[in-house]
């Protein structure tokens, strides 16, 4: 059993909370609340970037690094533990996360209504991501995965636009079911004979796993009721409806936040435990993930040219990307050797690209809404010459989401190809299409919202201040860099995929 | 009588007699001087606090056994009515916290009536002295005396206010009552009629030896018995179909009454629902688990479908309380592995007890929070109905926020206290083999989202009609700090407690 406790992780988790509390318990003007903030989730991202830096790459160093455990729920009936620790799967979204919370509350600055409480929930809701990206301990990891439900209900349907309460309810329902049938699934993963753990360590290394023996429930049905959970927060079709609802009318911080990470935490949940703790599963039911996948990348790629809100067209294109996502992992149903690595590391590259491309997306469009006072695309235009640094940001966030060469959209779109090609030749060629149809749907926003006629309202309309162009400057060093030097990235999610990649090549 | 008898009884003894102290206290001292008015919840409290370190003390005092009234001699007159063990302590620890804490989020709104103060904090101990009694019966007479003992005082604090509403709930809840009590009655003599015993071992043991087989009707009449004594429990844990009383008498009821009902009165019925079922009844060669997991689904399903309706936060918790009930019940039908052969005998599993214990104290906790806060702010808005709660987090910020984490914890979100007790409870139905009713409480879960968060949503989201600030009493925000932090606790923290099930259960001899 893995053990330890160096507290590093536990800080990183933690400190978002923590600085909750205090500006809760202390937080008296709100132009010190935000700079508060701005220190705790600058902090963090240090921290995640340290965990980063520091991950021991070297062959033969242990998988999962910077353990902190120690007992929780003692005793034969919950036997549960805390239990956190990173692998190279977990640690670039641990980095993803740091970065993407400092952003949000960049973003957050214009915020004029109840500024405190804002604070306290955007800073809860990154403890409970990095929590998930973090927990080995299955009870653990449902605890925090539960803890992002309130703060993002209160941001979406306090500070947000149109009809918030509706989609704010909408997502709590959708997500609340999914994890619904997550808890049934750990009751009995727990309750299987001869298992009685909660430890996902233990239960995604061969010999303590599961294997196929007398279980309470099938374990083909323990795969579904963790993949129904997992498809939802990603979400694939046809479980996707809840976010372009939420997407639309969160506040711009909200939005960064859900896209870029929490619909990751869905992403990770298929890597981390439909792939590896049930890899006979995963290679029987591929073709049905695969043929989900497929579905909504094309599904969405279609439904995202007939939008008209901008917001709207960036949740339903968050769709077909996450498709993409379904489709790496499918990949892996047909042994293929080293390109099922190829496409796992797709998978995963796709989890960190698209967070950091569709954070950038929202906070330009966040930038633009709260100037333009409006997101419907026919009354938007010429933007471009009186706002150039949104533009060039959102520019350059707009050609990583079609795949261009140089930027990090193009490495992981290219890896699940790559990956999948060969194992499901005809469905890949069918979700290549979805380049061409995000050629379309992006560069026609560009062109119709930023550039062509100027419009004489938008005459007085002002760019980016210095703090609102900070998180646009984050984010744009971090597509570019991605996109030249992929390898920082790829590096490390091949160590985290090639333990799981083997249980598949090995018979688990 | 001997002095040892004495010596058991004494926290029973203790808040008895504190009783009638306050309630002789109340003439005696005038009311409206500075001592008149604290007097009162403070003598309620120390009487309180009295017996729950006697109930310590025997706790530590109690010999290997595990009950007090083993091998005493001379042989007590109280030997196979009661049984003083670690699970009768249990539930006195959790009814004397709970009626202490009401004591306290109540002192405000009792100051507000100008007469039978006395009397309300009187009949409140009154009635805590049954359901602890009714945890330690393990004989027929005990068990319905005790239950009477209980029932009565919570009728008339009931009728305290004398409004129509009011009085209509406590006639409500007395006529109810006594027709419930009617049926357990009857069952209980039909037993008694075809086992020869009125204590729960002599019944067990009749029921075990082949001779009963003998009887002409006998097992069927002892089944009969049975079903009708559950009917009499069903109505005190207010569960499906015995729930109908509930809504009206939640709505017209004194809100601190009504929160000492839905957790302390319910705790209690819980406790001698276990004891008659796992002591008295467990080797019935009835399946009788099924029977307690169809009430659990209805309970389940009943209550949190007619709860999304409403809009008066007394009927919407009263409804509430039903569904808890049904949860509750998950536990108590997983008490036993049902076997495929309806000849083979039940076997015990201990991990459905356990979860029931933690599941109350949880529940406890949490219901006690969204209680308090409702007494408080409903107080002061005066109106119970839940559009009137708009924008009360601007107006009370803790009170609110306590009110949310109560709702909160009700769904079953962590980190609450009622995450851990629902995965224990789904837990060990999936043990015992009722998936399906695992399943059926997870989806009831869901479905409970919905109007609990209603609350939160009027509460945080809406606009208030006016922004005047409601302040927070003191005693009030007390009582809601220590309930909300025992449900933080327990949820992040859990050990303590499952522990203490796991010793706890043991009493019932499985």
């Amino acid at each position: 059993m893995v053990t330890g406790f160096s507290g590093l992780l536990t800080a990183t988790v933690f400190l978002p909370a923590a600085g909750a509390l205090a500006i809760l318990l202390l937080g008296k003007s709100d132009r010190l609340v935000r700079w508060f903030a701005v220190l705790v989730t600058a902090v963090d991202l240090a921290l995640s970037l340290w965990l980063f830096a520091a991950f021991d790459r070297a062959e033969g160093a242990a998988r999962f690094q910077f353990i902190d455990r120690f007992p929780w729920i003692p005793g034969e009936s919950l036997n549960a533990s805390y239990f956190l620790g990173v692998d190279g799967l977990s640690a670039p979204l641990v980095a993803l996360t740091g970065l993407l919370g400092l952003c949000a509350v960049f973003a957050s600055w214009h915020i004029q209504m109840r500024v405190r409480e804002y604070f306290v929930w955007l800073l809860v809701l990154q403890t409970a991501v990095m929590g998930v990206f973090t927990s080995l301990d299955l009870l653990l990891f449902f605890l925090f995965w539960e803890l992002e439900l309130v703060p993002l209900y209160m941001l979406i349907a306090i500070w947000g636009t149109g009809r918030r309460e509706y989609s704010a309810m909408k997502f709590l329902i959708f997500t609340i079911l999914g994890s619904a049938f997550m808890l049934v699934a750990i009751v009995a993963v727990f309750l299987t004979p001869e298992v009685g753990t909660f430890d996902m360590v233990e239960l995604s290394t061969p010999g303590t796993m599961l294997g196929s023996a007398a279980l309470l429930l099938p374990i083909g049905g323990l795969f579904w009721l963790f993949m129904v959970a997992f498809a939802v927060k990603l979400p694939v079709w046809p479980l996707h409806t809840w976010l372009p609802d939420a997407h639309t009318d969160a506040p711009t911080a909200a939005s960064v936040m859900l896209a870029g990470v929490l619909l990751k935490m869905g992403g990770y949940g298929i890597l981390r435990i439909n792939l590896g703790m049930f890899p006979e599963q995963t290679v029987e039911f591929a073709w049905v993930m695969v043929t989900i996948g497929v579905i909504s990348i094309l599904y969405g790629a279609v439904v995202t040219l007939r939008q008209t809100d901008l917001k709207r067209l960036i949740a339903y294109s968050s769709v077909s990307h996450m498709g993409l996502v379904m489709l790496g992992v499918g990949s892996v149903g047909v042994s293929q050797g080293e390109l099922t690595i190829t496409a796992l590391n797709g998978a995963a590259m796709q989890l960190f690209t698209h967070g950091t491309i569709t954070g950038l997306l929202f906070l330009s469009v966040g930038l633009v809404y709260e100037r333009a006072h409006t997101r419907y695309i026919p009354d938007l235009g010429g933007l471009a010459g009186r706002m150039p640094v949104v533009a060039v940001a959102f520019l350059i966030a707009g050609l990583a989401s079609l795949g261009l060469p140089g930027l990090s959209g193009f490495v992981s779109e290219l890896l699940v190809f790559l990956g999948a090609f060969r194992a499901y030749p005809i469905p890949t060629a069918l979700a290549v299409l979805s380049i061409i149809l995000a050629a379309g749907y992006i560069l026609w926003m560009i062109e119709r919202s930023f550039f062509g006629e100027r419009r004489e309202r938008f005459a007085d309309i002002k760019d980016a201040s210095l703090v609102e162009a900070v998180p646009l400057a984050l984010l744009v060093i971090t597509i570019i860099g991605v996109g030249v030097y992929p390898f920082i990235l790829t590096d490390l999610f091949r160590i985290g995929l090639e333990p799981m990649a083997g249980l598949l090549n090995g018979g688990g | 009588m001997t002095l040892y008898d004495l010596y058991v009884l004494s926290p029973y003894v203790a808040v008895a007699g504190i009783a009638i102290l306050v309630i002789l206290l109340d003439l005696a001292v005038p009311r409206n001087g500075p001592l008149g008015k604290w007097l009162l919840p403070v003598a309620a409290i120390l009487g309180l606090a009295g017996a729950m370190a006697l109930s310590l003390f025997q706790l530590y005092d109690l010999p290997e056994t595990g009950h007090l009234l083993v091998d005493v001699e001379p042989v007590s007159i109280l030997l196979g009515s009661m049984s003083v063990d670690r699970f009768a302590l249990f539930f006195n620890f959790l009814v004397l916290a709970s009626a202490a804490l009401v004591i306290i989020a109540s002192s405000e709104y009792v100051q507000q009536m100008d007469r039978f103060r006395g009397e309300y904090y009187g009949l409140i101990l009154f009635s805590a002295t049954g359901m602890m009694l009714l945890a330690s019966a393990t004989e027929l007479i005990t068990i319905y005396i005790s239950l009477e003992l209980t029932t009565l005082p919570l009728a008339a604090l009931a009728a305290l206010l004398m409004t129509a509403r009011s009085t209509e709930a406590g006639m409500k809840f007395l006529i109810v009552g006594a027709l419930s009590s009617g049926v357990m009655l009857y069952g209980m003599a039909l037993v008694f009629g075809f086992t020869g015993s009125t204590t729960l071992e002599g019944i067990a043991a009749s029921l075990a030896a082949p001779a009963s087989q003998d009887v002409p009707f006998g097992s069927y009449a002892v089944l009969v018995g049975f079903v009708l004594m559950l009917a009499g429990f069903g109505f005190k844990i207010s569960a499906v179909p015995f729930q109908m009383w509930v809504p009206d008498v939640y709505e017209g009821a004194p809100t601190p009454v009504v929160a000492f009902l839905s957790v302390a009165s319910k705790a209690a019925a819980f406790a001698i629902l276990l004891r008659v079922l796992f002591t008295g009844f467990f080797d019935v060669s009835l399946e009788w688990g099924t029977l307690i997991a169809i009430l659990a689904a209805a309970s389940m399903t009943v209550g949190n479908l007619a709860a999304i309706g409403q809009n008066d936060i007394k009927r919407l918790l009263g409804y509430s309380t039903i569904a808890q009930a049904g949860y509750i019940l998950v536990g108590v039908a997983a008490g036993v592995k049902s076997t495929a052969l309806g000849l083979d005998l039940p076997e015990y599993a201990g991990i459905g007890p356990n979860s029931v214990l933690v599941y109350l104290v949880s529940y406890t906790a949490a219901n006690l929070t969204a209680f308090f806060a409702v007494i408080a702010i409903s107080n002061r808005l005066d109106s119970n109905q839940i559009d009137d709660y708009s924008g009360v987090a601007r107006k009370a910020p803790i009170l609110a926020a306590a009110l949310a984490l109560g709702m909160i914890a009700l769904i079953g979100v962590p980190p609450t206290s009622m995450f851990i007790a629902k995965l224990y409870i789904f837990t060990a139905a999936v043990d015992s083999g009722l998936a399906w009713l695992a399943i059926l409480g997870v989806i009831n879960s869901v479905v409970s989202a919905y109007y609990y968060v209603r609350v939160i949503k009027v509460m945080f989201l809406h606009q208030p009609a006016s922004p005047a600030p409601l302040g927070a009493p003191v005693a009030s925000s007390v009582a809601v700090a220590l309930s909300g932090a025992a449900v933080l606790w327990i949820g992040v923290a859990p050990g303590f407690i499952l522990r203490m099930a796991e010793t706890v259960s043991v009493a019932l001899g499985g």
